[in-house]
């Protein structure tokens, strides 16, 4: 029992924390210590990736199975806080001057981490469940944030009626799955899913949890509320959508497709598969004719999601190394676009129109360069670390014989290189007049934003070591 | 040294890194220096890749000065040359600091405009001197990038429907490559070009949806490199993009464009896909053959009716490719050094045109050829050095023109006699359009008014066409220059694919008995 809290502690210690801080800020000055709190909850999550990445180590189960400690659910981990810790970062400056920030955001991340951490360590679908609803009824909050605001709570309102539909699904293929296999543990259904009884329940079960799945990491066609979400929530709080949640998504739809599906790969593959290249087509196509930039960057999420799904359709280890690796460099990438966004604003309103960049980059051309080298690592041209995330994927994919996905994958990203360079032609190739943009005083934001582009260009070397520890990961994962 | 090709390579990046971070300001100072600076640093790199060739040992077929380290992914930064990639590392070095003596009128935004063309030298460099798959596709493809800016932003009236043009072109292009790319490490296990050469991949007929494909694993990578390397070349039909790009870029971006970009394509086929893919390459080379010839005749008689100058010789560099494409998959001796031999000439060639379109525009701000005439009685300089290049493009005896001109078609005559008749015909014609178009802007009397005050070449224009003169003489009347460097290795090539061909032929023969 000792031994199982041990383990779990990580996550303990962050919900003690996260109850901690609400008594502590309703019985103090509330909103007053919000920055405050902000920055403790950053430190803590960097403290806290710090720990879990340097010092914890090995693989064992706790609870009978229901939370799994390996070094798969400690990469996501780590690349969960540390995201969620860049974006509280951000947030902090923008939220403040718009008077929104409240003392509830740091504790509903930290209430929507840790059920991400759960939801990655769960061995169980119970234990599964409960991280999903952790996380996303944090989430459902957040994005509803500006009370005032008509499109931010049309966003959580949307937000809130597809996911309760989504954990509808899910939940109705997790009975189906307990009904077929008798028992809700992952190692309990690979075993029954590999000698083959029940099979077509076990089947119907198991598309619906990949819906639900589907849902969390907005691949097409479970995508529709991610444009509306991403364009009403706050922009901070979209920065966070397109970053944490989505890394915990797909580490746990890896985890479930391979530690209770795994023996059955050819399955679930195809369906993978077509929810890759969906995603990746329409994300492409759909972003052409966007105006705003958060709803650009809500198909462009689409669009990556649909990279790192290639990945897991290939049902290797490899595959499931590639998709940690993309996820790493995709959340580098957005959470760098983001702060770019985060400072986007005319005498003191906030644009999101791209139009609005016209030129950018002859009054601010170190913001434009390094926006520059953001896009064309997001389009995936070399020699950005964006390129590398794709070259991964298209090796996991042509290695498990997915050969027609990897030219489908490499087609889509031509046709997504096109919004990505029309950003630049708006900063870059734009005519000498018009209105300028404010020239943001925020260090923190031109900081991140330099340092997601310095990552991008100089990370191509080794990947500062990832590479390793997504391997080892990945191996844990899928025996 | 140790890392030769690494430090020439690296040179112009590092400068471009010096000034990014301490050059401020944008007033007449700041531009001087940055112009200073870009020009130091590239002539620094052609003096030092002078080592190169001074210690470069021609007698010998394989890879020289080769440095290793390893990389992400099993992959590997691997650098080296051979006779025949050196060259092309020698004309990069050679033409980039007249690229940005060039650009010494360029007022607007001139720090990044150098730095632009700084980081795509390196980029070059780095193109001809990769040893490894995923090393030469990174160089390859980042080179996209500088271009898509100096055209996008220093480019002429629709720079942005050009930019976009070749940018998305050349990307589609190459991804199929990537994904060919994917498909040789899966193969081979590695991703270093000198085990490659070496791999034998698949060539069994398979079928893929009903369609047979012989030749089979190599027809298929053949054709996703081909798709990467005929747009870059550019071969006709996909040549559209280079027009536009031509025309709208600024005449520092035309030249390097026409002079090194356009060499990326023919390097890949020598490199890669002939002795790689060496029965892809013999399936589809009657098809290539053809597709040159018909490019060479229909890019010239395309030529003939611009009224664009830029353009006019956009379509004829399109022709002179045809020429390289064609020699290469004649796939004998004389065609492989004849492509070679043409691809530096052209370099210095249509380099030297575009400059000279450039001397012009500069003075009258319009590419229109009916803009001008008898400029010879104003700019009699300027008139012995167009000559000098126009002949050269036509292909006279004694320019390098002749040369490669003459290899090619001498090899695809032995191989395929029509081809050589049809691309012949080619000849004739590039002899039209170019002397027509010399005729208009420089001979005949001076009456336009707005002529009347033009004046002649500077000394600084005159010094950055010395060189090109020089070169273009000196290879016309002694060949051997080049040939002597890059004969072992083509020879070496040649024999191997000779090889893979009776292989093939003996499998075909043996599947029909």
């Amino acid at each position: 029992m000792a031994s199982d809290l041990t383990l779990i502690l990580p996550e303990i210690l962050l919900a003690v924390y996260a109850m901690l801080a609400l008594v502590l800020a309703v019985y103090t000055r509330k909103d007053e210590v919000a920055s405050t709190l902000l920055w403790v909850t950053v430190a803590l999550f960097i403290a806290m990736a710090a720990w879990i990445g340097l010092v914890r180590d090995g693989s064992a189960a706790a609870f009978g199975g229901m939370f799994i400690d390996d070094a798969f659910s400690r990469f996501a981990k780590v690349t969960v806080l540390l995201s969620a810790a860049a974006v509280l970062l951000i947030s902090e400056g923008y939220m403040a001057k718009r008077g929104i920030l409240r003392f509830e955001y740091p504790v509903l991340v930290v209430l929507a981490v840790v059920g991400m951490m759960m939801m990655v360590s769960s061995g169980d679908l119970i234990a599964l469940y409960m991280g999903l609803e952790l996380q996303s009824l944090a989430l459902y909050v957040i994005a509803a944030l500006r009370r005032d605001s008509v499109k931010s709570t049309e966003a959580g309102l949307k937000y809130f009626v597809l996911g309760a539909l989504s954990s509808g699904l899910l939940l109705y293929g997790a009975s189906l799955v307990y009904g077929y296999s008798g028992t809700t543990l992952f190692s309990g259904i690979i075993t029954t899913a590999k000698s083959g009884e029940g099979s077509i329940g076990l089947l119907f079960g198991l598309v619906f949890l990949m819906a639900g799945f589907g849902f969390k990491v907005s691949a097409v066609p479970f995508h529709m509320w991610t444009p509306d979400v991403y364009e009403g929530a706050p922009a901070p709080v979209t920065a966070f959508f397109a970053t944490a949640p989505k890394v915990a998504a797909m580490a746990l739809f890896a985890r479930v497709m391979h530690d209770a599906f795994g023996g059955v790969v050819k399955d679930w593959q195809q369906i993978v598969a077509l929810l890759s290249v969906c995603s990746m087509f329409l994300g492409a196509v759909a972003a052409i004719g966007q105006t705003n930039i958060k709803r650009l960057m809500a198909f462009s999420s689409i669009a990556h999601m649909g990279y790192a799904l290639m990945g897991l359709a290939a049902g290797t280890a490899f595959g499931v190394q590639a998709m940690l690796i993309y996820m790493a460099i995709y959340v580098t990438m957005n959470v760098g676009t983001f702060a770019f966004i985060l400072m986007m604003q005319r005498d003191g309103q906030v644009i999101t129109d791209i139009g609005a960049l016209n030129n950018y980059a002859s009054y601010q051309p170190g913001r434009a360069m390094a926006m520059l080298v953001l896009m064309f690592s997001l389009a995936g041209v070399p020699p950005m670390l964006g390129f590398f995330g794709k070259l991964y994927v298209l090796r996991a994919a042509y290695d498990a014989g997915l050969v027609w996905l990897a030219i489908a994958g490499v087609i889509a990203s031509v046709i997504g290189a096109y919004y990505y360079l029309r950003i630049v032609y708006y900063m870059y190739f734009g005519d000498t007049d018009g209105d300028r943009l404010d020239d943001s005083r925020s260090r923190v934001l031109s900081g991140v934003l330099m340092a997601s582009a310095v990552v991008m260009v100089i990370g191509i070397a080794n990947m500062f070591g990832i590479e390793g520890a997504a391997a080892s990961a990945a191996a844990e994962l899928v025996q | 040294m140790d890392s030769l090709l690494s430090f020439v390579t690296f040179i112009p990046a590092t400068a471009a890194l010096v000034m990014l971070i301490f050059l401020r300001g944008d007033d007449a100072d700041a531009q001087r220096n940055a112009k200073y600076v870009g020009l130091f640093a590239t002539t620094a790199t052609f003096v030092v890749s002078l080592f190169i060739l001074a210690e470069f040992n021609p007698n010998d077929p394989g890879f020289q000065f080769v440095e290793e380290a390893d990389w992400l992914l099993g992959l590997q930064y691997k650098m080296g040359v051979d006779g025949i990639s050196v060259l092309f590392v020698m004309l990069t070095t050679f033409m980039m600091p007249l690229v940005i003596a060039a650009s010494w009128n360029v007022t607007e935004r001139v720090k990044e405009y150098i730095i632009a063309f700084l980081l795509l030298e390196t980029l070059m460099l780095g193109v001809f001197m990769a040893l490894d798959l995923v090393l030469f596709y990174l160089f390859f493809e980042a080179g996209l990038i500088p271009m898509f800016l100096i055209i996008g932003i220093w480019g002429g009236a629709n720079r942005i429907y050009a930019s976009f043009k070749f940018f998305l072109y050349t990307f589609l292009g190459s991804v199929l490559m990537l994904v060919a790319m994917v498909a040789m490490f899966a193969d081979a296990g590695t991703t270093d070009v000198e085990q490659l050469l070496n791999h034998q991949f698949e060539f069994e007929t398979f079928s893929v949806l009903g369609i047979q494909i012989v030749g089979g694993m190599q027809t298929l990578m053949f054709l996703a490199f081909f798709a990467s390397f005929a747009v870059k070349m550019p071969m006709w039909p996909v040549h559209t993009w280079l027009p536009d790009a031509h025309v709208q870029a600024p005449t520092a971006g035309s030249v390097v464009l026409a002079a090194i970009l356009l060499k990326l394509g023919g390097y890949g086929f020598i490199r890669f896909s002939l002795p790689m893919f060496p029965v892809g390459s013999e399936v589809m080379a009657p098809l290539v053959l053809w597709m040159s010839a018909i490019a060479i005749v229909y890019t010239s008689l395309v030529a003939l009716v611009q009224e664009d100058m830029k353009k006019l010789i956009a379509y004829s560099s399109v022709a002179h490719m045809g020429f390289v494409t064609m020699g290469i998959f004649a796939g004998n001796q004389q065609g492989v050094d004849g492509a070679i031999f043409q691809m530096i000439s052209h370099g210095f060639i249509s380099g030297a045109l575009f400059l000279c379109v450039g001397v012009i525009y500069d003075r009258m701000h319009t590419r229109d050829i009916d803009a001008y005439g008898g400029l010879v009685n104003r700019m009699p300089a300027y008139a012995m050095i167009f000559m000098l290049f126009t002949m050269a493009n036509v292909g006279l005896p004694g320019t390098s023109g002749f040369v490669g001109e003459f290899l090619t078609l001498m090899a695809v005559f032995q191989v395929n006699t029509w081809v050589a008749m049809v691309a012949t015909t080619g000849v004739i014609f590039s002899a039209g359009y170019a002397l027509w178009l010399y005729r208009r802007v420089v001979m005949g009397d001076l009456i336009k008014a707005s002529l009347k005050t033009i004046t002649d070449m500077s000394r600084r224009e005159k010094a950055i066409f010395a060189p090109l003169v020089f070169m273009t003489l000196l290879l016309g009347v002694y060949p051997a220059l080049v040939l002597d460097i890059i004969g072992p290795s083509v020879a070496a090539l040649v024999d191997q694919y000779d090889l893979a061909r009776a292989d093939f032929a003996a499998a075909q023969q043996l599947a029909q008995n």
